[in-house]
């Protein structure tokens, strides 16, 4: 019997702290555990008895590299709870706010945190030295995504300008025009991205996953839609309970998800492209076509190019929403506190992130719900360990812990939200 | 060490967000001329390459929560050269920190199935209560020009030059009017070190409170004024309990408003 210990020491060029334990036995893979250190912090716990306006600020510091999207589920589940719906012109500014989060967490994934990798570099600081045109093009293209969340949010990390019921503030008419001139500059970047990103040596893998994500009936999907799956599965966001269910393992702080009648699913940029494919503009499908992708992308390597699709799409998307834009009658819809449930789920940029509350009379959190979606993938990137460890026994034990570790990087985890520190051990028993 | 030597500079993170580090990252013009002038020997976040220490600075994100954090913290500090913390989190325990007022195991019962499985410390607490910090730099988020200030500052050998007013001040040089004041708002502004740019305000809401508590600040008579203008006791401990909620100054008020203290001054 041989034994392997490699120890890989922090995971890097993710958002948290995780471990990675694959154990061997002649050729086949006997086990896998994503192990998950992040401590703990209790958000769902302290949010009770905290007032419904306090909600959006609090859940924003989940996490600092999406804290759109838990402002955004948080406060149309709070909207649910108190039957207001926002519509119209308000509708059309939240959506602009998440292109511009999209846009910063995608390429801040694609070019600083997953591209290094197929390039054989540790970090885009190395890349840019022989590829700095690359990186100087993602840094005005993340640039411009921060830029749209300055002017509609407030700032860029943990915006202050949401708020239950719309905004506080609308932004005027000259801030969007500035940011239309700095998207159109963009533009054209975004979609050499999607094809240069197209020529990157992916290593195979290809799963037959369950993909998860919403689905709207004419607009590829931000925070509202119907839950659908490749599998028949077709629900209203307030079901969600009925069909998926979090499992507390020990080797994780972050609780897992599954389907409640078993198995693991997919959520994130290749759910979202599978499922709404058809709903993207011709311009995006057309690049993703000359990238090499069709409707469906089965490689989770190849995610980065669909994260390029999608900033494209974010970028269409906002400047489309700018030149539609008219001002309305008042930042936002008065919402009157009254006691009820709701329920909330928006594409965070790396997959569905729904939220429950259940709120009293005087609109203060009785019971809080969070269900991020790394915390979904958990179940689903042990997976793909097993299969590409398995399917790729020549590595050795340098190639194949980077790819290990790439391949956990493909789901851009981000484990504050759910998890940092990876540690491969790989035991071989002959 | 020769004089050519770029310096080494180093990111960790403990209990946060990762918001903190990711400015250095939205750093988008100036973040190939940071690391041309200095060596990025270990930021996980960033890169898969560790280089050992010591380090010239390091900037450390995050609050303590568990037994393995604070001992980890304390080989940090014998690495570095300089110590600097990022963000309300490693400067007051972050919002992590409303733990701190209550029992923890009913909080790890209220989240988890099965509660043995979490190792977990009773508060959540500041780096400063565990190692001497050379500064604080304020904020949830930490502002990315003060950042860039911070680093520079300790290139150069100097005291960062950050703001040591309040909000209302802020408020004041932009010419907003005051919210308190005009509609009424209840604002942190008074009692709220300046580093934002006085956003909430400007944004038609009253201050939370992101970059903590200055220094000698009256809570007291903010809280009276609070409840002068209908803020319930309930809320009046809330606005106390944000992201510092563990700074020493925000704490005391808030347990003083939960005992019922100091509103007949209103």
């Amino acid at each position: 019997m041989r034994n392997k210990t490699i120890k890989v020491g922090y995971l890097a060029r993710v958002e948290g702290e995780g471990g990675l334990y694959i154990r061997t036995k002649g050729g086949k893979v006997a086990d896998v555990k994503l192990n998950i250190f992040e401590p703990p912090r209790f958000f769902e716990a302290f949010l009770r008895g905290r007032f419904m306006h306090e909600v959006p600020d609090i859940t924003a510091r989940i996490c600092g590299i999406c804290p759109v999207a838990y402002q955004m589920s948080s406060v149309h589940a709070l909207e649910d709870a108190l039957g207001v719906k926002v519509t119209g012109q308000l509708r059309e500014l939240r959506r602009l706010l998440y292109c511009g989060e999209w846009i910063e967490s995608h390429v801040l994934h694609a070019f600083f945190l997953h591209a290094p990798d197929f390039l054989g570099y540790p970090d885009a600081i190395q890349l840019s030295k022989d590829h700095p045109k690359i990186v100087e093009s993602a840094l005005r293209m993340k640039k411009a995504g921060n830029e749209i969340v300055r002017v509609v949010g407030g700032r860029e990390i943990h915006p202050i300008n949401v708020r239950v019921g719309g905004f506080y503030r609308l932004p005027k008419r000259a801030e969007l025009a500035g940011l239309r001139e700095t998207l159109l500059a963009v533009r054209d970047e975004a979609r050499a991205a999607v094809l240069f990103t197209g020529t990157l040596p992916f290593p195979e893998l290809e799963i037959d996953y369950h993909f998860v994500a919403l689905r709207h009936e004419s607009e590829y999907p931000f925070c509202e839609g119907r839950l659908v799956s490749n599998r028949g599965l077709d629900i209203p966001i307030r079901e969600y309970n009925d069909h998926f269910v979090e499992i507390h393992v020990e080797h994780s702080n972050a609780l897992h998800s599954e389907m409640r009648d078993g198995g693991a699913y997919f959520v994130g940029p290749l759910a979202r492209y599978h499922l709404n494919h058809e709903l993207l503009p011709a311009s995006c499908r057309e690049a993703a076509a000359a990238a090499g992708l069709g409707p469906t992308c089965r490689n989770p390597f190849r995610s980065i190019t669909v994260r390029c699709v999608e900033t494209l799409y974010a970028i269409e998307e906002a400047i489309r929403i700018i030149d539609q834009y008219q001002a309305p009658d008042a930042p936002f819809v008065e919402a009157s506190p009254c006691a009820g449930i709701g329920h909330g789920c928006s594409e965070a940029p790396r997959g569905i992130l729904y939220h429950r509350y259940a709120i009293d009379e005087d609109g203060r959190v009785r019971e809080a719900k969070i269900v991020p979606p790394t915390s979904q993938n958990q179940k689903t990137i042990e997976e793909d360990l097993r299969a590409f460890v398995e399917k790729h026994p020549h590595l050795n034990d340098e190639q194949l812990t980077w790819q290990c570790e790439q391949a956990v990087r493909n789901y851009d985890p981000c484990i504050s939200c759910a998890t940092h520190f990876l540690r491969l051990h790989r035991e071989e028993e002959s | 060490m020769s004089k050519t030597r770029k310096p080494k500079l180093a990111v960790w993170k403990f209990a946060s967000c990762d918001g903190c580090q990711l400015s250095l990252l939205d750093c988008e013009d100036e973040l190939l001329t940071v690391a041309s002038i200095l060596e990025i020997a270990n930021f996980a976040e960033a890169t898969r390459t560790v280089l050992k220490g010591p380090y010239d600075l390091s900037l450390v994100e995050g609050s303590i929560t568990t037994p393995h954090d604070a001992e980890r913290i304390h080989q940090i500090r014998r690495m570095s050269k300089h110590l600097v913390t990022i963000g309300a989190c490693a400067n007051a325990g972050g919002i992590q920190a409303l733990r701190n007022f209550r029992d923890v195991n009913e909080f790890i019962s209220a989240v988890y199935a099965s509660p043995e499985f979490i190792s977990t410390l009773a508060k959540s607490t500041p780096i400063s209560d565990h190692v001497h910090v050379d500064f604080e730099l304020r904020g949830c988020p930490i502002d990315k020009k003060q950042l860039l200030e911070v680093v520079q500052a300790f290139l150069q050998g100097r005291k960062p030059r950050t703001p040591a007013h309040s909000v209302c001040v802020e408020c004041k040089l932009r010419g907003t009017v005051c919210v308190m004041v005009s509609k009424g708002m209840p604002c942190l502004g008074p009692v709220t070190y300046a580093g934002c740019g006085a956003l909430c305000p400007s944004y038609h809401r009253g201050c939370f409170g992101c970059f903590g508590p200055k220094e000698t600040v009256n809570t007291a008579s903010l809280a009276a004024w609070l409840a002068s203008h209908g803020v319930s006791r309930i809320d009046r401990v809330d606005a106390f309990r944000g992201f510092s909620a563990w700074s020493d100054a925000f704490r005391k008020e808030s347990e003083a408003q939960e005992r019922g203290e100091g509103v007949e001054h209103a």
